[in-house]
C-alpha cells in the first residue's frame, strides 16, 4: 500500500519511541536563495516535517511576526511558482517530508489542480490550508488525494466532537493541533486546552497529532512532546530570521534550533 | 424560498461559505443558531422594530427629489433617506439587530471594523445603549479621513485601534478584527458591519438592512401608487444595497449597484471588483469577486470614499451580477465629488462621499429616462463626515 513520505516519517519516530520536530518558515523571507539554504539547514539538524509557508497579502490567523515576514516575502515578489521550485531544489537534495502551508486564494489564483500536480511533481508531500477547514476542503482534499499529497487538516480548542471526527477522517498525514484560540507567535506558556484537545482527537483517529502556535523554547517542545507526536515551531524561527539583519540568517537559525531541540540532532529524546 | 436564498452553508451559487481559521468556525456555528432563533422569535423583531422606530427614527424618509430631478431630466427621482437616520447612516439598522443578538447570546463584549467610520459610530452607539464594551478596529488612512468620526467614537467610550499594516484601510481592519475574534472568541461578539465575510455575517446583515427596501415598497406605492423602475445604490461590501434591492428582486425593476471607479481603470486605482482586475477569489470568510493581481495577492484598492474603498464585495452580490439580475457600474471620483456638490445645491442636502456614487450614476442615466419613469436613490448616509476632505480637494483644485 501507498504511504506518504509524512506517514513514514511518523511511522518510524513511532518505531524509534520518539517525537517529532516540525519547524516552520516563510519562503522568500529574508530571500528564495536564503529559504533554500535555511530549509536545507533545518532537515540537517534532524526536523522530521518542514513546513513552508507561502506569503499572502492578507494573512488573518498570523500574529504581527508572521504577517512581517509574509510582507517581506511579497517584497521581493515571491509566487507560489517561486515557492514550488524552492522545494523542487530542496527535494534534489533532501528526503525531509514537505507540507505548503497557505491561505486559500493564492492557491486558487494558481489553480487548485494544477497545484495539486505540480506540487507532486517537486516533491512536497502534504498541504495546509489555514483558512478552508472540513466541508470547504472536501474538492481540495478530492483533487489531493489523487496526486498522493495529504491535506493537513488544522484543529483547534474550540473544534467540537463531531467536527473532530470528520475532519480526522478526511485528513491523512497528521493532524496540526492549535494550541490556543488564537493567532500564530511566541507566547509565555503552551496552553492546557492543547492537551484536552489532543486527548480528544485521539478518540477519533489513529494519525499522529501535532501541536503549534505559540512554541518557542526547549521547555515548551519538551511539554509538547508528552502528550502529542510532534512540536511545530513557527513565529519563534521566523522572528531570529527577522533579527539576523546583519548576521548569516543560516547560521543563527542553525544556532537557534540546535538550542530549542539539543538531543534531537543527535538520537532524539527518549520519553 | 426564492433563488435568491442563500443554501444552508451560506452560498449564493457558488459564492459565500466560511473560509476562516478553524477556531472561528464553532463561534460562527454558534451565532448562526442564535441568529435562525432570533428570526423565527417575533419578540426579537419587536424590540428591533420597537428600537429603530423610537431610537433611531424610522421610518425614514421617501424624499421627491424635484430640483435635481428638474435638473437632470424627465424622471422622477427619490432619495430614501437613510442619512436621517441615527448616527447618519443605515449602518445602525445593522448594529441594533446585531446589539440584540450579542446581548441574548451573553456576549460582554464587542469588536467591529469600520472604513469610513460609519459603522464604528453605530457599533459605538449601540454599545453606549446597552452598556457593553466596544473595540473598533480603523485602518490608519481611514482615521486620517475621517478624523471626525474617530472623536465620535471615542466620545461615545468605544476604545478605536489604529490599524497600519497593508493598506491602512477597510481590508486591514477586518484582520486584525478577526485576529481579535479568534483570540477572544468565548467573550466576544465580533459585529460585522457589511454583508460581507463568512457565513451567516451576509445573510444577517441583509436581514436587518431589509428594512430599507420594505419601507420603500410602501411608501413608493402611498406616493405613486406603483413600484420604481430603477433603483440605484452604491456598493462597497453591499449592505445598503442590498437592503434596498432584496425586497424586490422578485420584482420586474432594473436595479443598478455602483462602484468606486477611483481615479482610474488600472488595478490599485479604483474599487470596481467587477472591472479590471477582478476575479472569484476567497477573502476574508468570503467566495466572492476579489480586486487581486496574478498571483492571488490582495490588490490596493482606490476610492475618495473610505466606505467604498475595499476589494471584495458581498457574496450575494456577485451572485446578483453572474444571474444578471442587478448591474454593475462604475463612477469615478470626480463624478461622486460633483454629485455631493450637486445634490447639496439643489436639494439642501450634503449625502455621503460613498451615497454621492449612486447619484453620480443617475446623472449619467437621467438624460436617457423617459418622465414617466421613476427612480429610487438609497441615500445611505450623510456627507458632514465628508466634508473635510472635499473640502481640501476643492481647495487644491482652487490652487
Amino acid at each position: 500500500m501507498f504511504m506518504s513520505r509524512i506517514a513514514e516519517r511518523f511511522q518510524r519516530l513511532a518505531a524509534d519511541g520518539r517525537k517529532g520536530f516540525i519547524p516552520f518558515v516563510t519562503a522568500g523571507d529574508p530571500s528564495l536563495e536564503t529559504s533554500l539554504e535555511i530549509v536545507l539547514k533545518l532537515a540537517d539538524l534532524g526536523a522530521d516535517v518542514i513546513e513552508l509557508g507561502v506569503p499572502f497579502s492578507d494573512p488573518m490567523a498570523d500574529g504581527p511576526t508572521i504577517q512581517r515576514s509574509s510582507q517581506r516575502a511579497l517584497c521581493n515578489h515571491v509566487t507560489l511558482a517561486d515557492v514550488l521550485k524552492l522545494a523542487r531544489r530542496f527535494r534534489a537534495a533532501r528526503t525531509t517530508p514537505l507540507v505548503l502551508f497557505s491561505y486559500l486564494n493564492p492557491l486558487l489564483s494558481y489553480g487548485f489542480e494544477k497545484l495539486c500536480r505540480d506540487a507532486a511533481a517537486t516533491g512536497i508531500d502534504g498541504i495546509l490550508i489555514t483558512d478552508a477547514v472540513d466541508d470547504e476542503a472536501e474538492e481540495f482534499s478530492r483533487m489531493l488525494e489523487t496526486e498522493g499529497l495529504d491535506l493537513i487538516s488544522l484543529i483547534a480548542p474550540t473544534t467540537s466532537d463531531e467536527r473532530l471526527e470528520r475532519i480526522a477522517k478526511s485528513s491523512r498525514g497528521f493532524l496540526y493541533a492549535v494550541s490556543r484560540a488564537g493567532v500564530t507567535g511566541a507566547q509565555q506558556n503552551v496552553s492546557s486546552d492543547a492537551s484536552k484537545l489532543v486527548e480528544r482527537a485521539r478518540k477519533f483517529t489513529g494519525l499522529p497529532i501535532a501541536v503549534g502556535f505559540g512554541i518557542s523554547t526547549a521547555e515548551q517542545i519538551s511539554g509538547v512532546w508528552r502528550f502529542a507526536d510532534a512540536a511545530v515551531v513557527g513565529s519563534a524561527i521566523v522572528k531570529v530570521i527577522e533579527d539576523s539583519v546583519d548576521n548569516d540568517p543560516v547560521e543563527v537559525v542553525n544556532e537557534f534550533v540546535s538550542g530549542l531541540v539539543p538531543q534531537f540532532a543527535k538520537s532524539g529524546i527518549e520519553l | 424560498m426564492n433563488k435568491y436564498e442563500p443554501t444552508e452553508r451560506g452560498y449564493w451559487g457558488e459564492y459565500g461559505g466560511r473560509f476562516v481559521p478553524e477556531t472561528l468556525v464553532a463561534p460562527l456555528d454558534e451565532l448562526t443558531i442564535a441568529f435562525v432563533a432570533a428570526r423565527d422569535d417575533q419578540s426579537f423583531w419587536d424590540e428591533y422594530n420597537s428600537l429603530l422606530k423610537n431610537y433611531c427614527g424610522r421610518p425614514t424618509p421617501l424624499t421627491l427629489a424635484a430640483r435635481l430631478g428638474e435638473s437632470l431630466g424627465p424622471a422622477r427621482i427619490y432619495l430614501k433617506r437613510e442619512d436621517l437616520n441615527h448616527t447618519g447612516a443605515h449602518k445602525i439598522n445593522n448594529c441594533i439587530g446585531q446589539i440584540l443578538l450579542a446581548r441574548r447570546m451573553g456576549k460582554k463584549r464587542v469588536i467591529a471594523e469600520t472604513g469610513a467610520g460609519q459603522h464604528g459610530v453605530a457599533t459605538a452607539t449601540v454599545c453606549a445603549l446597552f452598556g457593553i464594551e466596544c473595540v473598533v478596529y480603523m485602518g490608519t488612512e481611514d482615521m486620517r479621513r475621517q478624523e471626525l468620526n474617530v472623536f465620535r467614537m471615542r466620545l461615545l467610550g468605544a476604545d478605536v485601534r489604529g490599524v497600519d499594516s497593508g493598506s491602512c484601510t477597510l481590508k486591514d481592519a477586518i484582520n486584525e478584527a478577526l485576529r481579535d475574534w479568534v483570540t477572544n472568541v468565548d467573550t466576544t461578539y465580533y459585529l460585522l458591519g457589511s454583508a460581507l465575510g463568512p457565513h451567516p455575517y451576509p445573510l444577517m446583515v441583509r436581514e436587518f438592512q431589509s428594512i430599507i427596501g420594505r419601507e420603500t415598497r410602501s411608501q413608493i406605492l402611498e406616493a405613486e401608487d406603483r413600484l420604481p423602475d430603477i433603483l440605484m445604490a452604491c456598493v462597497g461590501g453591499g449592505s445598503n444595497a442590498i437592503g434596498l434591492f432584496h425586497e424586490f428582486l422578485c420584482d420586474d425593476i432594473r436595479m443598478i449597484g455602483v462602484e468606486a471607479g477611483g481615479r482610474g481603470s488600472n488595478l490599485g486605482d479604483h474599487a470596481a471588483r467587477f472591472m479590471t482586475g477582478g476575479a472569484v477569489g476567497v477573502l476574508q470568510g468570503t467566495k466572492s469577486y476579489l480586486l487581486q493581481d496574478g498571483n492571488g495577492q490582495v490588490a490596493s484598492t482606490h476610492s475618495v470614499s473610505a466606505g467604498l474603498d475595499y476589494a471584495s464585495i458581498g457574496p450575494e452580490h456577485a451572485f446578483l451580477h453572474d444571474e444578471n439580475r442587478v448591474e454593475y457600474v462604475s463612477v469615478s471620483d470626480d463624478e461622486a465629488l460633483g454629485a455631493f456638490q450637486l445634490l447639496a445645491r439643489t436639494e439642501g442636502i450634503i449625502p455621503a462621499l460613498e451615497s454621492s456614487h449612486a447619484i453620480a450614476h443617475v446623472v449619467k442615466v437621467a438624460p436617457d429616462l423617459n418622465k414617466d419613469s421613476i427612480v429610487v436613490i438609497n441615500l445611505s448616509g450623510r456627507g458632514d463626515k465628508d466634508v473635510h476632505t472635499v473640502a481640501e480637494i476643492l481647495e487644491n483644485v482652487h490652487e
